[in-house]
Order: C-alpha cells, then structure tokens, then sequence
C-alpha cells in the first residue's frame, strides 16, 4: 500500500539538502521505515529478506572466488583445488558459495510455496508472481553453469545431458546445441562462455529483484488471512515489526546454512566432482543438484513417444512445461479466496502437492529403471493435473469457510479462542503470534 | 494524433518508415555478429579429421579415439556379434534408418548398412548417447552392444536403439578404411 504520501521529515540540513536534490534518504524511509505491513504476518514471510541476504552472499563470495579462479579446461580443476588448500580462507570462501547456492534455492523454494499455499500470486499481483518466476529461472540457469566451474566429471556430464535437451529441438535443436557450447561437445569454448555467464546472471537477478519490490510496494504485501488491508489498524510499521521479525528469521537461517558451510560442508554435492572430468568416461550414475531433482525424474519419465513427439522431445517439453507451469498459476487458479486456510480441500491438495515434489525430487535421484519410471510417471501425471484439473476445478465447485471481515478481526478471534495463557499486553505486540 | 488519424500517407510517414526499417535492418546486423562469435569457431573446425591405426585390433575388442571433442569407438565384431547383428528384422527397430553419414539419408538401418562393405566385422561410430549425448558403456547391455548409464538406453550390436529414451541409433561418421589397418575418420 504506497498509496500513503510519503511521511518522511529530514532532521538535518544535510538531509534537507539530499531531500531536495535526490530522494534517496526518503525511498529508503517509505520503503523500509514507514511502509505500512500486516500485522499477522507469520514467518513464511520472512524467506524474502532472507533471498535478499543469500543473492548479496553469493556475490560476495563469488567475486573473491573468480579472484582465484582460472576458466580453462587445463587449469579449472586445479584452480579449485588451489582455493581449497592454498588460498587463505579459501575452503570456508568456496564451501559459503557452494553450499549458499543450496540454501539460496531452499529459501526460493519456501517462499514459492509459501505463495501457492496463500494464494499470493492472485489479482492484483500477478505481476510481481511472475516477476518472482523468472528470478527463479535466473537462479537455476545461474546456478547450473555454476556447477561447471569447477570442472569435475558431474560438471562436465551434467553439462553435456542439459545442453543435450536443446538438441531435442526439431530442426535447429543442434544449430542451438552448438551455439550454446561454441563446438560439439562440452569444451573450453563451454567453460569460458559459462564463466562469462555464471558472472553477469547474478546482477540480472538484482535487477529483476528492483522490479520485483518495486511491484510489491506499489500492491503491498498479502498476509496469512488473504484479506487485503482495509484501514490503518490492519497494519504496523516496517520498523520495527517486520526489520526485526526479518531479522530473526535470518538469524535463524544462517544457523542452519553456518551447520552445513562447517560441520557437511560436501553432503549437498556429489563425490564424483572431486573427479577431474574426463570426456571419455561418463560415471555410472549422473546427478545433477538436488534443486533439480523434480524436473529431472519429470525428464526421465517419458520413456513413450507420444503421436508425433519423440521421447527425447516430449521429456524435455514436460521438464521445461513443468516450471512453466508456475508461470499460468495467476490464470488456472479460479477461486475468489486467496488463502489456503479457508479452503479445506485446496489445502488438502496443496500438501499432496508438496509430497508430490517431494517424491520426484527423490525419484530424481535414484536409477531411471523398474518400478522406479512407473512411480515417476505417476508423480509427473499428478503434478500436472494439480496445475491444470485441480487449481481450476476446486475454485468452481468448493465451498470456502467463512472468511473473517478483516485483518483485524481475523487477529482479535484467534487471540481470543487459543491463546488464553498471553499476558494483556501482547495486543499491542500484534507481531507475536501467527 | 487523432486529428490526423485518417489521412493518405504522405511523405512524412514514408520517412518514418523508412527510418524505422533501416533502424531494424541495422540493429539485426549489429546483432549478428554477437550470436556469430558463440559458433564453433575455427580452430574447433580444424579438428575435423583424425587417423587411426587399427591393426591391434582382436574380435571383440575395441578401441576409442577423440574427433571433434567426442569420442568414435571402432570396434572389430566377433562372428557371433554380426551374426546377432544381422539376424534383427527392421520391424523390431525403434529408429529403422541408418544414420550413416556415409550413405544417403533414407537408407535404412540393416547390419549392412551400419558398416562398410567388405569390412562388415567393423563398427565406426560415434560413441554418443542419442538421448541426452553420454557415452555409452561398449559390450554391455541386453543385446551385448552398448549400455547408457545415464538413463538406461540399450544399443544393440550394430549400435541401433532398442530400449529406452534414446530416440536414435548412434551416428556413424564420414570414414573411409585407407589401409587394412588404417581408418580415417571426418
Ligand atoms: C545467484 C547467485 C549465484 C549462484 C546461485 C551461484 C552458484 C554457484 C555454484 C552452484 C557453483 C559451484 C560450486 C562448487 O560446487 O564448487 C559456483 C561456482 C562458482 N561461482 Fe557462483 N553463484 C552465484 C553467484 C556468483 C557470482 C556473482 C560470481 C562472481 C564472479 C560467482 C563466481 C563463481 C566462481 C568463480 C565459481 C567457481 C569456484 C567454485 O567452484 O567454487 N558466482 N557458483
Ligand atoms: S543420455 Fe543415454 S540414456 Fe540418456
């Protein structure tokens, strides 16, 4: 809700002299002093700051890491090693990025969900769901080409099986294959354009996540009730309600990240990249990260062709269709409620949803063979008719409960049903509970 | 505008259009060579040929080279091996044409055709996956010609796809037998 004139007063005369001339000091007040947020947030909503700190962490740590780094195919695997044993700090630089890239995706995938399950992508914000989905797409071709860098055999195999999707392409699927490696196979031309990329991608998703705030700020943010604000005892201030909900939550969080960065620092990767890459010998088993795990037991699924589609064609077109998927979600979902708690059967569906991503994810990284392809049929054919039968369906036959008839009210009932034990004075600290 | 929305085009709107299309001509032409550059460039087109030296060679083994970043394994087919080979009807095939780079792009994928007349016991081909392009494990698999690992494509002994995602049969590259022991491939 931005829709509130600007509330912010310069102290200073240095101030008033910025305010005059630039705004700067002012956007940052009405954007995250000021701005006015619902005040039954719960801690879903805290993934968003956290997204913000990982993209600022990735860049740190990956700057000083290309500090170090060669992009040639004699010189990757060594270089990484170097940083490893030689550099100063270098381990903890490589391991904050390594495992930062794991986290940054955990914490996207949270804050979709968090958005499926509260209906946060509805009207009016489309938009900013869809400016969310192509920073996601950003992500993983960033973190894909990141993967390379180091030049071990899953770098290098994993390179050559998701440049091979192109190839399925009719007609220019090779002209593309080729364009995107610079020959015909996975080489040096690969590896510098990578790099090249692996370092500019980042700073377009800055800028897609300028745009992305942008849009929230000029809709607002929706909150756990679904219920758009409607007067001022809806909201609290920015700071410090959300600042230091925010701050928790990161705290939190980085916890966790510090646990892994320190005590598993190579459980979320795969031994084989310790291995030099070899273009004659693929290992028997290829991987690629965990992040892409639903969309590769998706790809392996479709071992029939379908009419005219290969099954090369139609693996790759499902993969690809499975995340555009994410990008019709403002379209296929028809219910007018946006919130999954007033919607018990979408609700079910939703948690079936999760399990459903869940399973493929595991499918994704056993052997594509036996009962395992029937069961990642099955899972692929679910996660679709989720998107396209049951998200348009629901909203036409089900029968939300009651919605409260604000924020507000929303806040006063379940303070006054559960939680008998508050002391009086948490009404006026509206941030404590749910 | 909207006083002068209806009106014979005048010289004004042929210099605008004019002007817009030159700038579209232009920005295309700048355009191109930053998608050019991206091409195999050409010290990666100067690989194009290698030779091989086959004489080592016992049935039933095989040997693998490097040509233009991927691998080309030649394998010398023991009797049995042809024979397997040979015996398969092109109904039970998944991709019944030949991908023989050596003969016309119709020709379809008989034993024969997958090799060089009067060097039938020898296999030249590119050793890549057709689904996704790893390399297949040689002498392996349900029809003892190759096994993917990456997804589970079975080849037969001919190199030709029989179960699994792949939707070819692995490629033979242009290659000719200059000696009895020597190859050219590319
Ligand atoms: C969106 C943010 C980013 C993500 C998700 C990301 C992801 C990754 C991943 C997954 C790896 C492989 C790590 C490994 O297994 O060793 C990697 C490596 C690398 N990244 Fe990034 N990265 C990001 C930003 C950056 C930036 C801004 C740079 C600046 C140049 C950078 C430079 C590097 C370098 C030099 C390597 C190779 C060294 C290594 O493998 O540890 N990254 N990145
Ligand atoms: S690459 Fe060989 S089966 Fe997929």
């Amino acid at each position: 809700m931005s829709e509130g004139h600007s509330t912010y007063t310069p102290k200073t005369g240095l101030g008033r002299w910025f305010d005059a001339r630039m705004p700067l000091p002012r956007l940052v007040y009405d954007s995250f002093v000021a701005y006015p947020v619902p005040r039954n947030l719960n801690y879903m909503w805290t993934f968003g700051g956290i997204l913000s700190i990982m993209l600022v962490s990735q860049i740190l740590t990956g700057i000083v890491l290309a500090m170090h780094y060669t992009s040639d195919t004699t010189l990757a695997f060594d270089s990484v090693e170097k940083i490893m044993r030689d550099v100063n700090s270098g381990w903890l630089l490589r391991y904050l990025h390594s495992n930062g890239a794991s986290f940054f995706f955990v914490a996207v995938y949270i804050h979709i969900f968090r958005g499926l399950f509260y209906g946060s992508y509805k009207t009016p914000r489309e938009l900013l769901w869809i400016l969310g989905c192509i920073i996601y797409l950003l992500m993983m071709a960033t973190g894909f080409m990141g993967y390379v860098l180091p030049w071990g055999q899953m770098s290098f195999w994993g390179a050559t099986v998701i440049t091979g999707f192109f190839s399925a392409i009719p007609l220019v699927g090779n002209w593309i294959q080729e364009l995107l490696l610079g020959g015909f196979a996975v080489d040096n031309p690969t590896l510098n354009r990578f790099f090249a990329l692996h370092y500019l991608l980042p700073f377009m998703i800055a800028g897609v996540v300028v745009l992305h705030i942008w849009a929230l700020h000029v809709v607002g943010q929706s909150n756990p009730t679904g219920i758009e604000v409607k007067s001022k005892t809806d909201t609290v201030a920015f700071t410090p309600y959300a600042t230091i909900k925010d701050a928790f939550g990161m705290i939190v969080f980085l916890f966790v990240f510090a646990y892994f960065v320190f005590y598993l620092p190579n459980f979320l990767g795969h031994p084989d990249n310790y291995t030099v890459a070899n273009p004659l010998k693929t290992p028997a088993h290829i991987v690629p990260e965990w992040y892409f795990l639903p969309f590769y037991a998706i790809l392996r699924a479709i071992t029939f062709n379908i009419g005219p589609i290969n099954s090369k064609l139609g693996g790759v077109l499902c993969m690809f269709g499975a995340i555009a998927m994410l990008f019709l979600v403002p379209w296929l979902d028809t219910s007018k409620v946006r919130s999954a708690v007033y919607r018990p059967w979408y609700k079910l569906f939703f948690w079936l949803f999760v399990a459903d991503a869940i399973l493929l994810g595991w499918l994704g990284s056993q052997p594509a063979e036996g009962s395992y392809v029937f069961m990642a049929q099955m899972a692929t054919l679910f996660y679709f008719a989720f998107f396209l039968v049951v998200m348009p369906v629901l909203g036409l036959i089900e029968t939300p409960r009651r919605l409260p008839n604000s924020i507000t009210e929303a806040v006063l009932e379940k303070k006054n049903k559960g939680a008998g034990g508050h002391p009086a004075g948490a009404v006026s600290a509206p941030e404590t509970k749910g | 505008m909207s006083a002068t929305d209806i009106h014979d085009p005048n010289r004004r709107d042929f210099l605008y259009i004019a002007t817009g299309m030159a700038g579209v001509v232009g920005a295309g032409a700048l355009a191109w060579p930053f998608i050019d550059q991206m091409q195999p460039d050409a010290s990666t087109l100067a690989l194009a040929s290698v030779e091989v030296d086959v004489s080592s060679l016992q049935p039933g083994s095989s040997l693998v080279v490097k040509w233009r970043g991927k691998p080309v394994v030649v394998r010398n087919r023991t009797d049995k091996e042809m024979k397997d080979g040979a015996a398969v009807s092109l109904n039970d095939l998944k991709d019944p044409i030949a991908r023989n780079a050596n003969l016309p792009a119709d020709a379809p994928a008989t034993d024969a055709n997958r090799t060089t007349p009067g060097k039938e016991a020898w296999m030249v081909m590119v050793q890549v996956c057709t689904h996704l392009g790893c390399i297949p494990l040689g002498q392996e698999g349900d029809f003892g010609g190759w096994f993917c690992p990456c997804h589970g494509s079975v080849y037969d002994t001919a190199g030709r796809i029989r179960k699994g995602p792949a939707p070819e049969n692995m490629a033979i590259p242009v290659f000719k037998f200059i000696s009895d022991t020597k190859i050219l491939i590319g």
